[in-house]
């Protein structure tokens, strides 16, 4: 018992003294984990960013491990992934959480991405960890999109072919610009290799990097509530504010039990669902790449598929490429289209409401249009709903400034 | 109001993810399902030997080991040699064609495919339609065609079995002229060894086979997912009750 107490009284000696001299060990854990206070009404929307954290440890744990055995060349890519799949010591589980991973990687960030829409946490003064976020956003989307090139599968070879030569729409530098990113003529070994290299090393470095600083901004303002109210504003006399709690033991006791919650999901996936209809590994893509036979049915894997079915939408190829690209960038600037006095969605008034409702059903209708053939009634939709898409963000300076909001409430709510 | 929106949201993501896509079949009519059955291990035992006996000719399947059959469908080393291993020495070799690829290739057009991932790539309800569907087509190099696949390279191996029947097709006219061809029957030509009922039997024994090659590990995985569900379960308890002790002085 001795013991333990001088450990964690204040005057200290021996080797976390030792440690400390050299290294702000104590002090950085306080900052940033045991005197981290975060409001204490978070509810089910506040668990995807840690979860996000989880899934980014499982795909680099994972990755890892596949790397071993995967061999990024043409001629033995598929067969080397049969090869994990099948004779590798646990490499089905290891391949398919990884295969998974991403998926879910996609659908955690999407969650984490909403709930900063519903409680205006790119607002001032957190504009910078939102574009940090987005940042995150768009390597994690080139990330997953080279990830699905290495199984060399059908999928991976044909799905890179028309999303590569998307590039080739752009005037005058656009055809070398497609060179640049295949490294030949065609998609090739060479390119197999490049996208191997940006998938292993490149991307996953600037990931971690950017969630690194996405951390340390948000720590830095301090975490948004279902309120939108800065806790900060109201504070005890020791300086703690009086609606946060320290996110160490308790916002990661309240997490663990979220996190598990999320892995009993997952593995129901790996273990049970691992194709997931389709949707996380895609049947075409169990036949090897087959530069002779293309698929009959193109389609991006689904976290691809909204802004996949605006550019489908737009008759003119330079145009769907411009507005694929703004549908991808346009949540970026968020923080300054939002004119409302509020944050929370909870004081906001009916048109941001209806507005946020619109745009979620446009989201996921547009989704469901990605995967359909793009003929008839299905481009009449996905051009009526990419309409609402960008109505969403463009008229948003317009309807935020004329909602009735309501008052905000001094301190967060909170029933136990 | 704010708890419906959630569950609405929730829902709505939920039937998103969950709606099952279709396998885009290259003949249009539709399927007929496979009904196999993967945990039957006499029915994956028979699938084998039809696999060695009527398609290991043509086809390989060059991911799949002899030993990992022999494992997994309870058949010893004795049973596999004497059985299963024509054209092998060892069991740990996979399964490997007669035929060279290149020859293949000269003689029908285009090499038989690797069926190890065939039943993952196209699914287990299109094989057993692909190896029904074979009916009497004059001027086909093959003198058939299938009802699946139109046009396809393969001759009908099976008509031993199965015997020779012809496809009865309705032709429609529609409003604009053009002439909507659907298929309506088999007429059967010739018997084969086996009646209709045996045949599909022998069908689905093989698809079932063909669908366990394409994933050896699905058994395995089922398995200890169930154990790996009750393990975070109970985690999932003690980390529940934890939360609430750290959480009971919170107001």
């Amino acid at each position: 018992m001795a013991r333990i107490e001088a450990e964690v009284g204040t005057p200290k000696g021996g080797f976390m003294k030792w440690i400390d001299d050299r290294f702000p060990f104590t002090s950085t854990m306080k900052y940033h984990v045991t005197e981290y206070y975060a409001s204490k009404n978070f509810n089910f929307w506040y668990v995807f960013g840690v979860l996000a954290f989880v899934v980014l440890f499982i795909q680099l744990f994972t990755g890892i491990f596949l790397t071993m055995n995967y061999k990024p060349d043409a001629a033995q890519a598929f067969a080397s992934v049969e090869y994990i799949m099948r004779d590798v010591e646990w490499g089905w589980l290891i391949r398919y959480m990884h295969s998974t991973g991403a998926s879910f990687f996609f659908i955690v960030v999407y969650l984490h991405m909403f709930r900063a829409m519903l409680y205006g946490s790119y607002k001032k003064p957190r504009e910078l960890i939102w574009i940090i976020g987005m940042l995150i956003f768009l390597v994690l989307m080139a990330e997953a999109f080279a990830g699905y090139l290495l199984p060399w599968g059908q999928m991976s070879y044909w799905g890179a072919q028309v999303i590569i030569s998307l590039f080739g729409a752009i005037p005058v530098v656009g055809d070398a610009l497609v060179e640049i990113i295949r490294g030949d003529y065609s998609i090739s070994d060479i390119t197999l290799n490049r996208f191997f290299a940006l998938h292993v090393i490149a991307l996953p470095l600037a990931l971690i990097g950017l969630v690194f600083v996405h951390i340390v901004a948000l720590h830095e303002v301090g975490s948004n509530n279902p309120d939108g109210i800065e806790i900060k504003e109201n504070k005890d006399a020791k300086g703690v504010p009086l609606d946060g709690i320290a996110f160490h033991p308790y916002h990661t006791s309240k997490d663990l039990v979220a996190i598990i919650i999320f892995l009993m999901i997952f593995s129901a996936v790996v273990f049970f669902a691992p194709e997931m209809g389709g949707y996380f590994l895609e049947h075409a893509n169990f036949e090897p790449a087959n530069l002779t036979a293309t698929p009959e049915h193109i389609a991006p894997v689904w976290y691809f598929t909204p802004f996949y079915a605006i550019l489908r939408a737009v008759p003119d190829k330079l145009w769907g490429f411009i507005l694929f690209g703004l549908s991808v960038l346009l949540p970026m600037f968020l923080p300054w289209l939002d004119k409302s006095r509020v944050k929370s969605i909870r004081y906001r008034g009916p048109i941001y409401k209806s507005a946020l409702t619109i745009f979620v059903i446009s989201f996921l209708t547009l989704g469901w249009l990605g995967v359909q053939p793009a003929e008839g009634i299905y481009v009449r939709m996905a051009q009526f709903f990419g309409v609402l898409y960008f109505a969403f963000f463009l008229l948003m300076p317009y309807y935020t400034s004329i909602d009735k909001t309501k008052p905000v409430p001094e301190r967060v709510v909170y029933n136990g | 109001m704010d708890k419906l929106n959630r569950f609405a949201s929730v829902l709505a993501l939920s039937a998103f993810f969950m709606s099952p896509t279709s396998f885009a079949a290259g003949g249009g009519a539709a399927l007929e399902p496979a009904k196999i059955d993967p945990d039957n291990i006499n029915s994956l035992q028979r699938g084998a030997a039809n696999f060695m006996n009527y398609c290991s000719g043509c086809h390989s399947a060059e991911y799949v080991r002899f030993n990992t059959i022999g494992k997994d469908l309870e058949l010893s080393e004795e049973m596999l040699v004497d059985n299963l291993m024509f054209n092998a020495e060892k069991t740990f070799e996979t399964i490997q064609s007669a035929m060279p690829a290149e020859q293949a290739a000269v003689w029908y057009g285009k090499a038989p495919p690797d069926l190890s991932l065939m039943a993952r790539a196209k699914g287990a309800d299109y094989v057993y339609n692909f190896l029904k569907g074979f009916y009497i087509e004059e001027g086909s190099p093959t003198g058939v065609n299938n009802l699946v696949l139109a046009g396809t390279s393969m001759p009908h191996v099976l008509w031993e079995l199965q015997g020779y029947q012809k496809a009865i097709f309705d032709h429609h006219e529609n409003a604009d002229g053009s002439v909507t061809t659907t298929f309506k029957e088999w007429e059967q030509l010739s018997e084969g060894e086996l009646d209709t009922k045996d045949y599909d039997e022998f069908v689905r024994d093989t698809v079932n086979f063909l669908a366990y090659i394409a994933e050896p590990m699905r058994s395995d995985r089922r398995k200890l997912g169930v154990w790996v569900l009750m393990y975070l379960l109970f985690f999932l308890i003690i980390a529940r009750m934890l939360k609430k002790q750290i959480w009971k002085d919170v107001k």
